[in-house]
């Protein structure tokens, strides 16, 4: 398919393609198995500038946008996720100091993230908010010119290897939503730990820990835009980070759609290839159709939203909600069209079926997602004058 | 510091024929990539310079889509490069090809040093390294795997050699030929490739490095390739069997027995 992309999306694309086939797939099954942060590969990844795609040239970046950032993450992702997820929650990280932070916060975090020399982490979910965020019981309290933070944050990708955490907690518990603030920690402020690395059923090379407060002690000019936008430059983040996970699901399943439709090919069954009978290619067909389909649907939303579009978190959402809907799906067939050894460790392919499911799980549960899409809706006709009927 | 880096595109060995008529390679509809070996001299080069300063250029003689090449290791961070190409050049063996590229040396002086890979897979002489550094009158040393700048102004090698390595220290300018250990090739950067892509590479011809016809190419070349072939597979091979301690045994007898020296 030609997506009509640009001579620069095409060069990031290949060194994005070149490090998932050189650098990250001889390796993601020991990192799986070990439970191992790609370390080298995070290097690997910022000499190659891939870590600054979507921050302007100013702070050290390559200007581009939500698209170039898809373009690399889903190549990357087609060697492993966990490795991928790594890299592109560090984006996460960044998005609030990209969207909402001052001037100085910008110079002072951007080129260091962009550069690769540290990683970024975000911190919002707590043992008791997940996917109501309203629940956060994490607080901050001003005291003189510094931010006084406590609190547990709870399953934090690249937790304990990131260098920077833009996190949110609550300065004013009497204003609901409009209590939340986000602020900029970093590594080795007084108060700041990390809590145990937790076990996973997928995305083992990826860092998943807690972060702890007890009396943090940050400067007071770490709080991101003011008092109480804490939610809302949440859900600006997540509106420029949802297609990238989308773009996770895309990568992911194209990586099991090659090895599935390989391993069609050469697996003789009952005298022929498996691939020369129609259940297996029926699977395999849509396996196909659903991946190119999430990666259009990829490209469409980060395009639209580079566009500099206002409304933007509807298909923010649709562009997380149906290309991990469709990762699992695809992974899940990959298995079943290896059949026995699909299910065996030695094979690539159980992994990637394990990896699948957090893509539905964490950004915003799928069922978020379609809560997102379905209020989105419920604006979007409201403001219709004329009837469909 | 000013590192020359030789490069040279062959064809990519997976897909490599021989013709059984005429004995020679079937380039035909074969990809070209960058010499394996030329990837270690180039990362050696950005590793040199990434520790001592100054810059990187990059040569090689070829047809003049050898240039993708360049731009190839261009990617990887290489500052300039150079495109040695001429009808004359073509059918060049190694004395001809090395007294080519020690014209082009030259012409970019003033260089410290320059890194050729250990030998390319398409010819595998290994020859080119030490003839260019004859060529320029200049000290050279093989198969390094480690390079260092030490005193400022002097080298520090390790070559590996059959029996272990050596560390060799020279004067500058030298030649050195690398081997697989100095590292693998880092990964192209994307603000590098965007520049590869715009960047000017001059074309040098014969006339340009003030050679004459007859010095250059088939013509310059003092060997000529008659024929190409597979050598025959030995025969009278024999597994030894049993326990380890059995096998060596049983090795020594038969070393002994063929009058191995030494034994």
């Amino acid at each position: 398919m030609d997506y009509f992309l640009t001579d620069e999306q095409e060069m990031i694309k290949e060194i994005a393609a070149k490090i998932a086939r050189e650098k990250i797939k001889p390796v993601r099954a020991e990192l799986d198995e070990k439970e191992e942060f790609p370390h080298e590969i995070m290097k690997v990844l910022g000499q190659s500038d891939l870590f600054g795609l979507y921050i302007p040239e100013k702070y050290g970046g390559m200007g581009g946008g939500v698209l170039e950032n898809c373009l690399a993450v889903e190549e990357l992702a087609r060697g492993c996720i966990a490795v991928t997820t790594s890299f592109a929650a560090s984006g996460l990280g960044a998005y609030p100091i990209l969207v909402a932070g001052s001037e100085a916060q910008k110079e002072k975090y951007l080129p260091e993230i962009a550069s690769g020399a540290k990683l970024a982490a975000f911190g919002l979910t707590e043992a008791n908010a997940g996917s109501d965020a309203g629940g956060i019981q994490s607080t901050a309290r001003k005291d003189g010119d510094h931010y006084v933070l406590n609190g547990t944050k709870q399953w934090i990708t690249n937790g304990g290897e990131a260098e920077i955490y833009t996190v949110i907690a609550i300065t004013d518990r009497t204003k609901g939503a409009r209590g939340a603030s986000a602020f900029i920690v970093e590594k080795g402020d007084p108060g700041f730990s990390f809590g145990k690395k937790e076990k996973k059923m997928g995305l083992r090379a990826s860092s998943t820990r807690e972060l702890l407060f007890n009396d943090c002690r940050i400067p007071a000019d770490r709080l991101i835009s003011r008092e109480g936008m804490g939610f809302i430059i949440t859900m600006k983040t997540f509106d420029l980070s949802r297609p990238g996970i989308g773009a996770l699901g895309v990568g992911l399943s194209q990586g099991a759609l090659d090895i599935a439709v390989e391993y069609a090919r050469k697996r003789v069954q009952f005298g022929k290839p498996i691939i020369s009978f129609q259940a297996v290619q029926h699977m395999l067909a849509d396996m196909a159709t659903e991946t190119e389909a999430a990666r259009a649907l990829v490209y469409a939303a980060a395009r639209y939203i580079d566009s500099g579009a206002k409304e933007v978190s509807k298909i923010a959402a649709m562009s997380k909600l149906f290309p991990t809907d469709v990762a699992m799906r695809v992974t899940t067939n990959a298995v079943q069209v290896l059949g026995g050894y699909g299910y065996m460790r030695e094979y690539p392919v159980e992994k990637l079926m394990r990896d699948a499911k957090i893509l539905q799980i964490y950004e915003g549960t799928n069922q978020i997602q379609r809560n997102i899409i379905g209020q989105e809706l419920n604006k979007e006709y409201g403001r219709f004058k004329e009837t469909f009927f | 510091m000013h590192v020359v880096v030789c490069i040279k595109q062959v064809p990519d060995s997976k897909n490599v024929r021989i013709d059984p008529e005429t004995n020679t390679l079937v380039r035909q509809g074969v990809q070209s990539i960058v010499n394996p070996h030329d990837w270690y001299a180039v990362e050696a080069a950005l590793k040199f310079r990434d520790a001592n300063g100054g810059k990187v250029t990059a040569i090689t003689m070829g047809p003049p889509q050898a240039e993708e090449a360049l731009r190839e290791v261009l990617a990887l961070g290489v500052d300039d490069a150079a495109l040695l190409t001429d009808r004359a050049f073509a059918g060049a063996d190694t004395w001809a090809t090395s007294l080519t590229l020690g014209r082009a040396v030259a012409k970019l002086a003033p260089v410290d040093l320059v890194i050729c890979g250990k030998q390319a897979i398409d010819g595998d002489t290994a020859q080119v390294g030490p003839e260019l550094a004859a060529h320029l009158d200049l000290p050279y040393v093989t198969y390094v795997r480690r390079l260092e700048l030490v005193q400022g102004s002097r080298l520090r090698a390790e070559r590996i050699t059959d029996l272990g390595y050596e560390v060799v220290e020279t004067g500058l300018p030298v030649v050195v030929t690398v081997v697989r250990e100095i590292g693998d090739p880092r990964m192209p950067g994307l603000k590098h490739k965007m520049r590869s892509r715009k960047q000017q590479i001059p074309v040098i011809n014969a006339a340009a490095l003030g050679l004459k016809p007859e010095e250059t190419g088939l013509q310059g070349s003092f060997t000529k390739v008659v024929r190409v072939f597979a050598p025959p597979p030995r025969s009278n091979r024999e597994m030894l069997n049993g326990a380890v301690e059995n096998q060596v045994e049983q090795l020594l007898k038969r070393l002994r027995e063929a009058r191995v020296p030494g034994l």
